[in-house]
C-alpha cells in the first residue's frame, strides 16, 4: 500500500533514491543510452499511460511501453544517420523534485518512489516543455537499485501534441 | 505567376504540377473551409463513441466546432457547440456525460440531446417577447447527417450529393472492409483519441498517406533499427519477435515491392492504396480468425472477406481508414500551415483478442504520440510547408511521375506502379472541381 505522505526512512535511503533519479536524467539529457537501459532491470518496463486513471499497459494504447528491446530499438532509431528529424539538434533538459518514498516491502525490499519532473526540449529554433509524475518502482540487485518500472503521468497527457516524443522524458 | 486573382483557382492547378499557393495561401484555405469543407461530407466519429445517453465527444468540421451526442431514445445527433443564447461554446471538455441534458456555463440555458431547448431560468424575461420553441433558440444541428455501417458523417450544407452516392463504392470499402472482418459484422472504437498537430497543410498529410516513394527513405532508420533489433530479439530469446517489429520493418521494403501496389482513383477525390503488408500468415492468431469467420459466413465468404487487400483508403478530404489493421485518422485543417489529426482505433466485435492486439501493436508503433514513424513524417511537412511558404525559390509542385500514364475507366483511375503520383493528381482534380464552383 502506497502512503499518501512519504516514508520516514533514512537518510541514506532517501539520498540513495534521490541520487539515482538525478543520475537517471542527466543520462537521458546527456543520451548516455547504455547508461539509461542499464538502470532498468533486465524485465524493466517504461510506461507513459495514454490517461492519467490507466492501471494497467497491457492490452491497451499507451504513449510510450517499452521493455529492453523496444527501447534498444528506439536507441537504435534515433542515432540513425538517416533519422532526419533528429538531425536538426534535440537538446533537453531535466528537473526532478518533490522525491517522496511511498512503500518499502518488506519480504522483498522493492520501494514505490513518486517524484515530479520538468523537461524543455529544444528543437527547430523552439522550446517545448513537459511537466509530470514518475512512479518508480525500484529493487535493489548487487547493491544498487535498479528499475524495475517507471510510469511517467504527463500533466497533458490528452494532447494534442505539437510532433511527437521521439525519446523518453 | 502573380496571384491576383482568386477567382481563377483552375489556374493553379494544371494536371501535373500545382501552384505552392494551394498549400501556402491563407485567402485559398478560407475557400477550401467554403467549398470543400463545408460542402462535403466531414468524419464526425463513430456511434460506439457515444455508448450512453448524454455522452458526447467534441470535434471539428473547418473551423466549425462541432458534438456528436447520444439522446434518451439511444439517437445520435451532430450539433454546433454553441449556445443561442450568447454565442458560448456549450461542451467545453474534448468529451464527457452530459447528464438528462447540456447545461449552457455562462447563463444555464439548458438544451435536450438532439438541440432543443430544454429550460431557461427566468423564463418571464421572455414572455411575449420570442417563442422558445422558435429554432433559433436551439443548438443548431448540422445541416445534414448521414451513418455508414456506424460510422457518423455531417455535412453543413443543405444540398449536394447523399453520403451513399459520397462515398461511392471506393470510400464504402473502407468501412466494409473494417465490418466484414467482424464475424459479427460491427466494429467498436477503443475510447482513445490520440491527437497529434501537423505544422502543415492538410493536403499534405493526405499526399502522404498514398506516396509509395517516400516509405524507404524517409523511414529508413526506424525501417533499419527494427530489422536489427529483430535479430537480436531472436538471438537472445530464441523466439520470434512481436509483431510490431515487422510493421516497422515493412517500412524498408525494396522499390520493387512498392512498385507493384496499386493506387486506384475514384470519384471526388476518394483513393485507394492496396495492401502490402501480408496480414494473412498461418499464425494461430490468423487461423482463429478464420474460424471465427468461417463459422459466421461460410468458408467461401470468409476468403473473400480476408483476401481485400486494401491499405489505406482516403476519403477525400477528412479520413485515412486502414481496414485491416482497424484504424482511421480524421483531419482537421485549422489553418493553412496547421493540421489536427484525431487517431482512433477499433475493435473486431466477435473476433479473437490476438487480431485486436495487431491492432493495439500498430496502434502505438505508427499512431502514438511516440511514434518513430510519424516522428519522419511530421518533419517532412513542417519542412515541405516551410519551403512552400517561401516567396522565391520557385513557384510549382510536381506531380510529374508516370504523368500521362495513368488508365481511366468509368471514372476510376488506375495506376502503371505503385510509385506513380497518380493519387495527388486525382485527389487535386477534385480539389480543382471543388474550388471552381
Amino acid at each position: 500500500m502506497s502512503n499518501r505522505t512519504g516514508l520516514v526512512t533514512s537518510a541514506d535511503m532517501q539520498r540513495e533514491v534521490e541520487q539515482l533519479l538525478y543520475h537517471q536524467a542527466e543520462v537521458l539529457d546527456e543520451r548516455r543510452w547504455e547508461e539509461w537501459l542499464n538502470l532498468f532491470t533486465e524485465d524493466g518496463v517504461y510506461w507513459m499511460p495514454a490517461s492519467a486513471d490507466q492501471q494497467t499497459g497491457e492490452g491497451q494504447p499507451n504513449i510510450f511501453y517499452e521493455d529492453h528491446y523496444l527501447m534498444d530499438m528506439r536507441i537504435r532509431r534515433v542515432e540513425h544517420p538517416y533519422a532526419h528529424s533528429q538531425a536538426a539538434g534535440h537538446r533537453t533538459s531535466h528537473v526532478v523534485s518533490n522525491v517522496m518514498i511511498k512503500n518499502e516491502d518488506q519480504a522483498s525490499h522493492e520501494l514505490v518512489v513518486t517524484s515530479r519532473f520538468h523537461m524543455v526540449e529544444y528543437r527547430l529554433d523552439d522550446l517545448r516543455h513537459f511537466g509530470g509524475k514518475y512512479t518508480h518502482t525500484l529493487i535493489k540487485l548487487d547493491d544498487t537499485y535498479k528499475i524495475k518500472l517507471q510510469r511517467v503521468d504527463l500533466t497533458n497527457v490528452e494532447g494534442p501534441f505539437d510532433f511527437v516524443m521521439q525519446v523518453w522524458l | 505567376m502573380p496571384l491576383d486573382n482568386y477567382n481563377n483557382l483552375g489556374s493553379l492547378v494544371e494536371p501535373e504540377r500545382v501552384h505552392k499557393a494551394c498549400y501556402a495561401d491563407e485567402q485559398i484555405f478560407e475557400k477550401e473551409l467554403e467549398n470543400i469543407f463545408y460542402k462535403s461530407w466531414i468524419y464526425i466519429g463513430h456511434e460506439s463513441q457515444v455508448p450512453n445517453p448524454g455522452d458526447y465527444w467534441t470535434t471539428w468540421v473547418g473551423r466549425e466546432r462541432m458534438i456528436i451526442c447520444r439522446d434518451e431514445d439511444g439517437k445520435v445527433h451532430v450539433l454546433y457547440n454553441r449556445c443561442p443564447h450568447r454565442g458560448t461554446l456549450i461542451c467545453n471538455n474534448l468529451h464527457g456525460n452530459a447528464p438528462k441534458a447540456f447545461r449552457c456555463p455562462y447563463h444555464a440555458w439548458q438544451f435536450n440531446m438532439d438541440g432543443s431547448l430544454r429550460n431557461v431560468p427566468m423564463k418571464q424575461g421572455y414572455e411575449g417577447i420570442v417563442d422558445l420553441t422558435d429554432p433559433q433558440l436551439q443548438m443548431k444541428r448540422a445541416e445534414r447527417q448521414e451513418t455508414y455501417r456506424g460510422f457518423v458523417f455531417a455535412s453543413l450544407s443543405s444540398e449536394g450529393p447523399s453520403l451513399d452516392e459520397w462515398l461511392g463504392k471506393g470510400a464504402r470499402a473502407a468501412f466494409d472492409d473494417i465490418c466484414n472482418r467482424s464475424p459479427e459484422g460491427e466494429c467498436e472504437i477503443v475510447m482513445n483519441c490520440f491527437r497529434i498537430i501537423q505544422h502543415s497543410n492538410w493536403k499534405i498529410f493526405l499526399e502522404n498517406q498514398l506516396d509509395a516513394v517516400h516509405p524507404s527513405i524517409t523511414h529508413h532508420s526506424t525501417g533499419d533499427a527494427a530489422a536489427q533489433e529483430q535479430k537480436i530479439y531472436k538471438q537472445k530469446t530464441g523466439e520470434d519477435p512481436p509483431m510490431g517489429y515487422q510493421f516497422l520493418a515493412d517500412f524498408t521494403l525494396p522499390y520493387e515491392k512498392w512498385d507493384s501496389l496499386d493506387t486506384i482513383g475514384h470519384p471526388y477525390g476518394h483513393t485507394v492504396l492496396a495492401g502490402y503488408m501480408g496480414l494473412r500468415p498461418k499464425d494461430p492468431i490468423t487461423v482463429s480468425h478464420e474460424e471465427a469467420l468461417t463459422k459466421a459466413y461460410g468458408a467461401e465468404r470468409m476468403n473473400a472477406i480476408l483476401s481485400t487487400n486494401v491499405h489505406h483508403v482516403l476519403v477525400y478530404p477528412c479520413l485515412s481508414v486502414q481496414p485491416p489493421l482497424q484504424q482511421l485518422r480524421a483531419v482537421r485543417p485549422l489553418a493553412a500551415n496547421k493540421t489536427l489529426t484525431e487517431i482512433w482505433h477499433f475493435r473486431l466485435k466477435g473476433a479473437p483478442e490476438g487480431i485486436y492486439e495487431r491492432s493495439l501493436a500498430y496502434y502505438y508503433h505508427v499512431n502514438s504520440p511516440s511514434t518513430m514513424v510519424n516522428a519522419d513524417d511530421l518533419n517532412n511537412f513542417r519542412a515541405c510547408q516551410d519551403g512552400l511558404s517561401l516567396d522565391g525559390g520557385g513557384d510549382w509542385v510536381s506531380f510529374h511521375r508516370n504523368y500521362g500514364q495513368d488508365p481511366v475507366e468509368n471514372g476510376i483511375t488506375t495506376s502503371v506502379t505503385g510509385m506513380s503520383e497518380q493519387p495527388m493528381r486525382n485527389m487535386f482534380s477534385s480539389w480543382k472541381e471543388y474550388m471552381s464552383v
